[in-house]
């Protein structure tokens, strides 16, 4: 029955080619534009590490006091050096690290070569198997090199290549602002968007730029390699240079802390708010605890990671998709009720309303099938020009992939034949003899 | 010609009516506030930054294994590497003038501070965009001074990057100076940074000077501050004005010129760029929202349009007969062309006082969810009159089919 159903619609599609067509491009443009922003909105929204973000926390710590909270009572949302380091020497988390955005210099070993610049990060050696960073070759530095402040770095595998060609790099020096460190790690490809673990260092969380180069924290702090993100002070810091900014209460530090279950996650607020209470009592902080622990999720969140305008633009969007099928809707409507006369046929020659249903729905599955083709061809022209109208750092995590290409298929036929409901059950309404008479 | 029979047709064809006034209902609310935000961003877009911006260019380096600018030795080395860097770039023969600058309108990166008009005030009066240079600043970004003075050689002093101390002079914006003496008579006047306790006198005031940090529009966007100070660090930035027509020779001849002069440096694909691509990449976002927001109105209003023939056409196929009736009963073919063109005027008027309504609906709704601005009701006028607009030519080609049904139509058998 399906067979003759589709002979039928065919049929019919080919009678009214100009109304065909119509809908087609309706439907194609409509699913179109709703893919494509769609497209942009699934890369800027994703959870960056879905099996594991739920258990990843950044806290707040209230240092500031009332006088630097924002309007709605939120403390700083980075750290000040002193809470940083006593959070990772407390160690209550099972995973743990404070961390800073650096972007020194990297001088090749060639000597024709001009000096580079790379940007990364200081952290802890947690930070690696916290994140479930992926290793090429070698592993993290150790806890031990953490508190040694050893000359020891993990690089990316780009930076690897550029300076060790396709070797396994693991024991060779890289110089870094003029000093030398030894390579213990080479990362696999990775390269996050947003950028979870430095919300606060990166304008909006996005960037186009690669991690190339992990130092130890306390090693960095010993070199003097200087903070690369962004520094907010409530008072100007009573020395000068970068020791006066690690005495002072400027935040510039980032914080990341994994707890696995709710109990963990009670204690760790206890402790915040504990800490917090004992700064209170020594005359540190004039105010109670006012802390924060957020886990990665609600962070991003929190820090509006998914630019508004991705959302308002995913909105109009699907506005528009509505009208499509509005659209869709009528004129269907006018192709299934301009034979009326064919369904009285039908009907009076025995066909039941269902036969009648089922028809009119196949018809306007294969407009919708078209247009969802066509719609495909469309969003990947809308994918691959979103390049160049919205920022690089966004439109290059916007790709066609087959979970897209799927969705936009079944949004269009499933949209169609919605569309195509209350035309059918006009359709189906026909009453045989009065069809019959009038003709 | 009265409504009445217009009136009796719809009310036989009530799904249709309400699939086309629904649908230029949800047009109008959609287009009315994709152009206001289209508007929106192309006014953002458009305000002038202060700048004279053509042939200015920014160049930012880094130096290899740079002397600590936290002691005193090495803040004079350093010192000393940027002013050869200085006067390497003043050599160069396309270069007009060179300034040494912490940060540029809409570069995306710089630092803000406190401004109060008394010592040691906890909470500063205004914040403001804290920029440094020398002698040379205001006449290479090309900034208009309004009243006082331009800094002098002999203002210019150096300090560390990190060193906070207050400097002694500072030429302010309008908008800053308005903001804190409002009687005009902000030159001379002394006022107090980050809370501090030193007095820094005010020398000039120029006509404007936009933000490094947001390029949005809020309290920050035109209260800046300039000082007399190079700043010594591991890094430089500087800021060129080409001669005029000379832009790209000039952005061409820096990177070889500071390499020949000093090769322990980084500079990179990004060191150089002009004004222009700085520009470009802060408002590309916006730039980016609104043609986005262009393409949909676009793909709507036509998708609106085809719907409108599509239906008509289908009525008008429908009733051939009793067209062809009325012409034989004497109705004159203008007669037939207006019959259908009222009637979509009326479906499009039913549909544009719910598009209204939900055109209003959303912008409340996206005021409450994403911090937009109110849209002026001429948004919506305009949108209303557009999309009857947009409905009188859809409807054109069926009518004019319509009114060419001959009146021998009549005598045809149903």
């Amino acid at each position: 029955m399906f067979g003759y159903y589709l002979e039928l619609a065919l049929r019919s599609l080919r009678r009214s080619k100009g109304l065909t067509a119509l809908m087609v491009l309706t439907i194609g443009f409509g699913v179109a534009a709703s893919m494509t922003t769609y497209s942009v909105f699934r890369a800027v929204s994703g959870d960056p590490m879905p099996w594991k973000s739920s258990k990843l926390f950044v806290p707040q710590i209230d240092m500031w006091g009332p006088s630097g909270r924002s309007s709605d009572g939120e403390p700083p949302d980075a750290m000040d050096y002193t809470d940083a380091i006593k959070l990772m020497r407390d160690h209550r988390a099972k995973l743990q690290s404070a961390m800073y955005e650096i972007s020194p210099s990297v001088v090749p070993a060639d000597a024709g070569k001009h000096p580079i610049h790379v940007s990364g990060h200081a952290v802890f050696s947690e930070f690696f198997p916290m994140l479930d960073i992926p290793f090429k070759y070698g592993s993290s530095w150790s806890a031990d090199d953490d508190t040694q402040r050893a000359a020891v770095t993990v690089i990316s595998n780009t930076l690897s290549q550029k300076l060790f060609g396709d070797a396994n790099s693991v024991g060779k020096t890289v110089n870094i602002e003029g000093k030398d460190y030894r390579v213990v790690g080479v990362l696999n490809a990775w390269n996050p968007q947003p950028r979870f673990y430095d919300v606060v260092n990166n304008g909006g969380g996005f960037s186009t730029d690669f991690e190339d180069v992990f130092l130890p924290f306390q090693t960095a702090i010993q070199a003097s390699i200087r903070n690369d993100g962004n520094t907010d002070c409530d008072a100007n810091p009573s020395e000068s240079g970068f020791i006066g900014l690690q005495h002072s209460s400027c935040t510039w530090i980032a914080y990341m802390a994994e707890l696995d279950d709710a109990a963990a996650v009670t204690a760790y607020r206890q402790y915040l708010d504990g800490y917090a209470h004992d700064q209170q009592q020594a005359g540190r902080f004039g105010w109670g605890p006012n802390n924060r622990l957020r886990n990665l999720p609600q962070w991003l969140d929190f820090k509006h990671v998914v630019p508004s305008d991705t959302k308002v633009a995913l909105l109009v969007a699907l506005g528009l998709l509505i009208a499509c099928l509005v659209n869709t809707a009528g004129l269907l409507l006018a192709k299934f009720l301009r034979r009326s006369g064919e369904i009285g046929v039908r009907r009076a020659l025995g066909a039941p309303r269902l036969a009648i249903y089922a028809q009119f729905l196949t018809e306007a599955g294969i407009v919708g099938l078209a247009g969802g083709a066509l719609g495909l061809l469309l969003t990947g022209m809308g994918v691959a020009s979103v390049s160049w109208v919205l920022p690089k750092d966004i439109a290059a995590l916007a790709r066609v992939d087959f979970s897209l290409l799927v969705l936009t298929l079944l949004v269009a036929v499933m949209a169609t034949t919605l569309a195509g409901l209350y035309p059918t059950y006009r359709a189906a309404c026909v009453q045989p003899a009065w069809q019959l008479k009038s003709n | 010609m009265t409504l009445h029979p217009i009136l009796a047709a719809l009310r036989k064809h009530k799904a249709g009516v309400v699939l086309i006034a629904l649908q230029i209902a949800l047009t109008l609310a959609i287009v009315c506030n994709a152009i206001f935000i289209i508007q929106q961003r192309v006014d953002m877009v458009r305000r002038p930054t202060g700048l004279n911006e053509d042939n200015l260019f920014l160049v930012t380096q880094q130096w290899v294994d740079a002397p600590d600018g936290d002691n005193p030795a090495g803040l004079e080395k350093l010192d000393s590497m940027q002013q050869a860097d200085l006067a390497t770039l003043r050599n160069l023969p396309d270069v007009a003038s060179v300034s040494p600058i912490r940060s540029l309108p809409l570069l995306l990166s710089g630092s803000v501070g406190g401004v109060a008009l008394k010592p040691l005030q906890q909470k500063a009066m205004v914040d403001a965009n804290f920029f440094y240079g020398d002698e040379h600043m205001l006449s290479t970004l090309g900034l208009r001074l309004v009243a006082g003075r331009d800094f002098t050689a002999a203002d210019v002093k150096h300090k560390g990057f990190r060193d906070d101390s207050e400097p002694v002079l500072t030429i302010i914006t309008k908008s800053l100076a308005d903001r804190l003496f409002p009687h005009g008579d902000a030159v001379g006047k002394v006022i107090y940074f980050d809370s501090s306790s030193t007095p820094t006198t005010v020398v000039g005031v120029v006509a404007r000077l936009q933000s490094p940090v947001d390029p949005g529009e809020n309290a920050l966007a035109w209260n800046s501050v300039m000082f007399p100070v190079r700043q010594d660090a591991n890094f430089a930035r500087y800021v060129l004005r080409a001669k005029p027509g000379r832009l790209v020779q000039a952005m061409n001849a820096v990177t070889p010129a500071l390499y020949a002069a000093n090769p322990m440096r980084v500079l990179d694909d990004r060191s150089v760029r002009s004004f222009a691509d700085i520009r470009a990449r802060a408002y590309r976002a916006d730039v980016g929202m609104a043609i986005l927001m262009s393409v949909i109105c676009l793909i709507l209003l036509a998708v609106t349009a085809a719907g409108i023939v599509g239906l008509t056409s289908f009525w008008v196929g429908q009733r051939r007969r009793q067209i062809g009736v009325r012409r034989a009963l004497g109705a004159r073919k203008v007669d037939i062309l207006h019959y259908f063109q009222l009637e979509n005027l009326l479906i499009a008027g039913i549909g544009a006082v719910i598009g209204i309504l939900l055109a209003v609906g959303l912008n409340l709704w996206l005021i409450t969810r994403f911090e937009m601005d109110r849209m002026p009701v001429i948004y919506v006028a305009v949108g209303v009159l557009a999309v009857l607009a947009l409905g009188q030519a859809a409807v054109f080609v069926p009518a004019r089919r319509a009114s060419n049904v001959p009146p021998v139509v009549a005598t045809h058998a149903a």
